[in-house]
C-alpha cells in the first residue's frame, strides 16, 4: 500500500497533515535539538503582534479534566523580532512551511503586521488569530461577529499575497457567517478552532485560579466540539480547513480530515508529551494501512 | 529534554506532606544540578514538574511536597510502578560561579534541589555552609545528608522548635557565613527577603504554575532585567542581576 500522507494547502504540499499549533510550540527552537523539525507538516508559530507583549499575570495555567486553561495572553517579541530575526533562524533549522500566526488590536495592526509577515521570504503561510480569548481588546471581538472579520479580513488579504488563513473562535453562536465572510473577502482557508473561554476557581481561596480570571480551555476534550465546527464549515465554505482542538494520536487526526480538514494542528497534546506530533506522524501510515487509506487527501471531508 | 520510562523503587513520607520517591531506569538519568522533571501523573493532563534532589546514572531522588491532586496521586504510587518523565529540564545552578565557599540557603520543599547542589560543590572542592528554614522541627529535611557531604549546616524554626529560632533571613544575620557565591530556593516571600541581603554573586531558583515544562507554552515567564523570561526554560535558576525585585 502506498500510505501518501502528503495534503496540499493552499497551494503549498505538506508532507503531512501534522502541524504543531500556535502557542503550544514555542517558536520552534525550543524542540530542535529533541527531534528534526523537518518532520511536520509546517509549524504555526507563537501568536505574534506589533508591539512586544508580557501578557497576563501568573498564574496564565489551569488543569481540567481532559485539558487545560491557558491566559497567557500573547506573550510575544513583536513582529519585528519575528520577520527579522525569529523567522530567518527557525528557517535555518529546518525547510518546514512556517505559518506566521498574527494578533491585532485594530485593523491597523493587523494590517502592519501582515504586510510585514509578508515581506519575509522566511514565512510561508499568514494566519490571522481573530480568536484570541485572552487579551481585553482586540482579539476575539474580532472573530465574533461576521462584520468584523470581514474587515479583518480584507486588511489582511491587502497586506498579503501569502496564503492567508484565518483563524476561528468557537465562542459564537454561529460560526458559519463568520466562515462565509472570510471566504468572501479573500481568505484562502480557515484554521478552526482557538481555545473555548473557561474558568476555574481554588474553593480554598475563594477566587479564580488563574490571574486573569478566565482563560482558554483546550486539550482531548474539544475534540469533538472541534469536530462538529470543522464539518459545520466544510459543508458551508470551499476554501480549505485546518482542524484544531483536541487532536492527540494519528487516529485524531484521520477524524478531523474525514470532518472535512485538510490539514490537522496539535496543540495541547505536546504541553503534556512534547514529541506528539513526531509520534502521530510516525503511526499515521500505521492507521492509514489499518484503514486501508493509501492518499491521506482522499478522505479530506468525506462525512 | 529526554523522554524516560522509570521504575518507581521507593516513594515514601520524610516530614509531613513531605515525600521522597526514589526511581530506576536502564537509560541515564543524570542531571545538572538545579534541574527538574516533569513527571505524568495518573488521570491528569498535565506533568507535574518536581526538582531533582539527587541523580545518579541509573537513579533519581525527588523530594516533593503534596499540594493537590496531582502530588496526592503521586503520593499514593507503589513501588514497582512505572513513571513516564520528562527529564533533564532547566537550566539548573552554575557550580563554576563559587570559587572557594558557597552559601545554600532553602526553605521548605525548597531544599530539595540543594542535595545534589552540594554534593557537585563537594565533589568541586568548594567549602559549603547550608541554611535551611522550616515552620517547625518535623519538617526539617536533609540536614544529616548535606552534613554526611561534609557541609556546616544551620537549621532555623520559625516557631523555635530546633536550631535557630526565626527564619533563614535571621539565620544568616546570626550565622554570618563566609562564602563568594549563594544559591538560593524556597518560597517566593523568603527569597524575596534574601534578595536585598545577598550581593550580586548569587543565584536563585524560582517556581510558577507550569504547563508544559519544556518552553512551548509560555505559562511560567517572569519579568526579568533582560526582558520576559520562562521559568521553565530558560530558569529555574536565575542569577541576581536578572530579578528586577
Amino acid at each position: 500500500m502506498v500510505n501518501d500522507t502528503s495534503v496540499t494547502l493552499a497551494g503549498i504540499r505538506l508532507q503531512n497533515p501534522v502541524i504543531p499549533a500556535s502557542g503550544t510550540f514555542g517558536f520552534g527552537f525550543e524542540m530542535a535539538g529533541c527531534f528534526d523539525l523537518n518532520r511536520l507538516g509546517a509549524i504555526s508559530l507563537k501568536g505574534t503582534t506589533l508591539e512586544p507583549r508580557f501578557g497576563n499575570p501568573t498564574p496564565r495555567i489551569a488543569e481540567c479534566s481532559g485539558g487545560l486553561l491557558n491566559a497567557v495572553g500573547l506573550q510575544n517579541p513583536g513582529i519585528d523580532a519575528l520577520v527579522s530575526d525569529i523567522a530567518p533562524r527557525v528557517r535555518a533549522l529546518c525547510k518546514t512551511p512556517l505559518i506566521a500566526n498574527i494578533s491585532g488590536f485594530s485593523l491597523d495592526e493587523y494590517g502592519i503586521c501582515c504586510e510585514k509577515a509578508d515581506q519575509c521570504e522566511a514565512l510561508d503561510f499568514v494566519e490571522v488569530n481573530i480568536s484570541c480569548p485572552n487579551v481585553h481588546q482586540g482579539g476575539m471581538v474580532f472573530g465574533t461577529d461576521p462584520k468584523a472579520a470581514a474587515a479583518v479580513t480584507r486588511r489582511a488579504r491587502k497586506a498579503t499575497s501569502k496564503p492567508l488563513f484565518i483563524k476561528l473562535s468557537p465562542n459564537v453562536t454561529d460560526i458559519v457567517p463568520i466562515a462565509r465572510a472570510c471566504e468572501e473577502e479573500g481568505a484562502d482557508g480557515l484554521t478552526l478552532i482557538n481555545t473555548l473561554l473557561g474558568m476555574r476557581i481554588d474553593i480554598r481561596r475563594r477566587r479564580p485560579v488563574l490571574a486573569n480570571r478566565t482563560g482558554g480551555f483546550s486539550g482531548p476534550a474539544l475534540l469533538p466540539i472541534a469536530l462538529r465546527f470543522v464539518n459545520q464549515v466544510a459543508k458551508a465554505c470551499r476554501i480549505p480547513l485546518i482542524g484544531c482542538g483536541g487532536v492527540a494520536s494519528a487516529e485524531d487526526v484521520i477524524e478531523m480530515m474525514m470532518a472535512g480538514a485538510t490539514a490537522v494542528q496539535v496543540g495541547s497534546a505536546s504541553l503534556h508529551d512534547p514529541l506528539a506530533c513526531p509520534a502521530i506522524i510516525d503511526q499515521l501510515p500505521k492507521v492509514m494501512e489499518q484503514l486501508g487509506i493509501e492518499h491521506l487527501k482522499d478522505i479530506i471531508g468525506i462525512v | 529534554m529526554e523522554k524516560r520510562y522509570c521504575t518507581l523503587e521507593s516513594n515514601s513520607p520524610v516530614a509531613p506532606g513531605v515525600y521522597r520517591m526514589t526511581l530506576s531506569s536502564d537509560q541515564d538519568l543524570r542531571h545538572r544540578c538545579g534541574q527538574f522533571v516533569e513527571v505524568a501523573v495518573p488521570e491528569k493532563f498535565l506533568r507535574r514538574p518536581l526538582s531533582v534532589s539527587l541523580s545518579q546514572a541509573d537513579r533519581l531522588t525527588l523530594l516533593y511536597k503534596v499540594v493537590g491532586g496531582g502530588t496526592a496521586a503521586l503520593a499514593a504510587l507503589q513501588p514497582g510502578a512505572g513513571l513516564d518523565l520528562l527529564t533533564g529540564l532547566g537550566n539548573g545552578f552554575d557550580i563554576e560561579a563559587c570559587r572557594n565557599a558557597a552559601l545554600l540557603i532553602g526553605g521548605g520543599i525548597g531544599a530539595a534541589p540543594l542535595h545534589q547542589l552540594c554534593r557537585d560543590l563537594r565533589a568541586a572542592g568548594r567549602q559549603v555552609t547550608v541554611l535551611l528554614g522550616f515552620n517547625t522541627a518535623s519538617e526539617i529535611l536533609l540536614r544529616d545528608e548535606l552534613e554526611a557531604l561534609g557541609a556546616t549546616v544551620h537549621v532555623a524554626t520559625a516557631d523555635g522548635s530546633k536550631g535557630i529560632h526565626g527564619l533563614v533571613t535571621d539565620a544568616l544575620q546570626q550565622v554570618r557565613p563566609t562564602f563568594d557565591y549563594a544559591y538560593v530556593c524556597g518560597p517566593m516571600p523568603m527569597m524575596r527577603a534574601l534578595y536585598p541581603l545577598l550581593s550580586e554573586t548569587s543565584e536563585f531558583s524560582l517556581e510558577e504554575r507550569m504547563g508544559c515544562g519544556t518552553g512551548l507554552c509560555f505559562g511560567c515567564t517572569i519579568q526579568t532585567t533582560e526582558g520576559p523570561r520562562r521559568i521553565c526554560h530558560e530558569g529555574p535558576v536565575f542569577k541576581k542581576n536578572l530579578l528586577p525585585w
